[in-house]
């Protein structure tokens, strides 16, 4: 390992981030209209149910965290673009290790959705939930872990994908499903068995499930909490970490494996 | 010491075979090059070289280091220049400079001199804050080359250093790569399918279908073909060619619409098959053997056929890359 190398090749992803404005608008954009329609479509629906509290409220620590999976998530796949236009040839033929390599991307991307996630934490108060400072410290940690398990994912997935045509079915039966299952859009305290399990292999439901107890932990009491928290932190701290760990030595071994 | 070292070395993809068991060295502060047509081996070869392929058998070393077995020592000795493009053209060109040289351990004292030194090498020095996405071919070649020495590597790897460059820089950058060699004792590998860049070489190997079919000095391989070439056209070229083997035991060749021989002593050969010919030639040309025949003698066919010109270059590569 090679901490000028990973320094690097971090640098290279902030900058390239930073250039395309393009993405960083419509990444912005995304949560936002999820908010904006279904935030406000379902919470009309839902109104006197069983949630306890404001749906919007609801939703809106879980749409941070898919954003960080998102970005994350995107930012690592751009492997393939490398590969594609010839300058992961330029990185693979260089004397460091893949190890380095593969560090520095993940780092980059988990910067670059840390980044995208805290400036979402400006609605807070259009949301009209109340954030202490205090929180933000404990907030952005969980952000990282997150962004950095999802770009260990996102690289394992880009070094086994060879070309940007199987992105689409990579979508539909991964990134979606997600998504769906991270009780962003609905508490999973109460769905039935196999989808309890499926989300429990989701890293994205520890994500939300963090991000929505530290947010929302000074609004609610702890009976409203019983009803929407799955998890206490250090459990979600603790898979998030695992799932990183698996995640990245994975996708090191994958990198290592020449053609 | 030998700075390349190859011993039967191989690569096959299934049941086709890339590289077909070649073994040579290469001397520090040689040029050595690579001649051949698309699909012979040539960038399969610098891809094992430069430890970016395994290789099926064989072994090989560069600046004394294995290329399975110490594989960052060999990166960390060569500098590539790859025929397709692989800049990074959301960045300027100083940032890409700037990443290779620190990936490549270059302290930044070091490497700040040496992008001003090898900017201006490739005259880019003007485009040094520009996104490379905004240069032509052109210019993103120079700015390739300029990435490959900037780390000053002990071997520097050229496939196919000047397709697509202007005559103007395919001169500057021969020019630069002889001073390299000359200052700075580099050893330069490089694969070329231009006759006449493969002169500036000191040994050729010539490659065909994964095989080294010669391997020599430019000057003694065009020895080998027995001396200066004779063309002549003639409204009988069978006639002509008959004659000929009758007449002087030459083996004669028919080329095109022309017929081809070889002579050892063109100057007084000439007037004695003036004399004593009795088919009617039309036209007659003498000069001395390129590589191109050099090739053609070995092979049966010519390299220069699939890229006379850039429109046969683009047909080729519009139908396919044919093997042949």
């Amino acid at each position: 390992m090679n901490l000028s190398a990973i320094y690097t090749i971090w640098e290279r992803e902030i900058i390239r981030y930073w250039r395309d404005k393009t993405r960083i608008v419509s990444t912005l954009v995304q949560p936002l209209m999820f908010l904006a329609i279904f935030g406000t479509g379902l919470r009309q629906a839902l109104v006197g149910g069983s949630l306890g509290i404001d749906f919007l409220k609801f939703m809106y620590p879980g749409i941070i965290a898919m954003s960080v999976m998102g970005v994350a998530f995107f930012s690592t796949i751009s492997t393939v673009w490398d590969r594609e236009f010839g300058f992961l040839k330029e990185i693979l033929v260089a004397p460091i290790s893949r190890t380095s390599i593969a560090l520095g991307k993940a780092l980059g991307a988990t910067t670059v959705a840390s980044t995208q996630a805290l400036l979402l934490l400006l609605l807070a108060p259009i949301i009209g939930v109340s954030l202490h400072i205090t929180l933000i410290p404990s907030l952005i940690i969980f952000m990282l872990i997150l962004a950095f398990a999802i770009s260990g994912m996102g690289l394992l997935i880009a070094s086994l994908l060879k070309t940007l045509e199987s992105f689409g079915l990579l979508m539909q039966l991964l990134v979606f499903p997600m998504f769906f299952l991270s009780g962003a859009f609905f508490p999973l305290t109460a769905v039935p068995g196999w989808m309890k399990v499926l989300s429990m292999i989701d890293p994205l439901s520890y994500g939300v499930d963090a991000l929505r107890g530290i947010i929302l932990g000074g609004e609610i009491s702890s009976a409203e909490a019983a009803r929407i928290i799955v998890h206490t932190q250090p459990v979600n701290a603790l898979a998030l970490v695992v799932f990183s760990t698996l995640m990245i030595s994975a996708a090191v071994l994958a990198f290592n494996k020449r053609s | 010491m030998d700075e390349i070292k190859v011993e039967k070395l191989e690569k096959r993809y299934g049941s086709i075979i890339a590289v077909d068991r070649i073994s040579f060295s290469v001397q520090k502060g040689e040029i050595f090059g690579f001649l051949g047509p698309n699909g012979a081996g040539k960038s399969t070869t610098i891809s094992i070289l430069a430890t970016l392929l395994e290789p099926s058998g064989g072994e090989a070393w560069i600046n004394g280091f294995n290329i399975r077995s110490d594989r960052n020592a060999v990166r960390k000795s060569i500098g590539l220049v790859f025929q397709d493009p692989s800049l990074d053209d959301r960045l300027t060109a100083e940032e890409n400079l700037k990443f290779h040289a620190r990936l490549y351990g270059v302290s930044s004292a070091d490497y700040k001199k040496r992008i001003v030194e090898v900017l201006d090498l490739v005259e880019l020095t003007d485009r040094q804050n520009d996104i490379v996405r905004t240069f032509s071919g052109g210019m993103k070649r120079r700015l390739e080359i300029a990435r490959g020495l900037i780390h000053y590597p002990a071997v520097l790897f050229l496939d196919e250093p000047t397709l697509g460059l202007d005559p103007q820089t395919r001169a500057h950058l021969w020019e630069y790569i002889l001073k390299l060699r000359r200052e700075k004792e580099m050893t330069i590998f490089m694969t070329t399918h231009y006759m006449n860049e493969a002169e500036f070489c000191d040994r050729i190997a010539i490659i065909d279908q994964g095989k080294i079919v010669a391997l020599d000095t430019p000057a003694e391989l065009k020895k080998k073909i027995g001396g200066d070439i004779i063309r002549m056209q003639s409204a009988e070229n069978e006639k002509l060619i008959k004659e000929i083997k009758e007449k002087y035991n030459l083996d004669a060749k028919a080329e095109d619409q022309s017929v081809q021989i070889e002579v050892a002593n063109a100057e007084t050969f000439l007037p004695r098959l003036f004399n004593e010919l009795n088919t009617k030639i039309d036209s007659i040309e003498l000069r001395r053997p390129t590589l191109d025949d050099v090739f053609l003698n070995l092979t049966g066919r010519r390299i220069r056929e699939q890229h006379a010109s850039d429109r046969d270059l683009a047909q080729t590569q519009f139908w396919g890359r044919k093997r042949s």
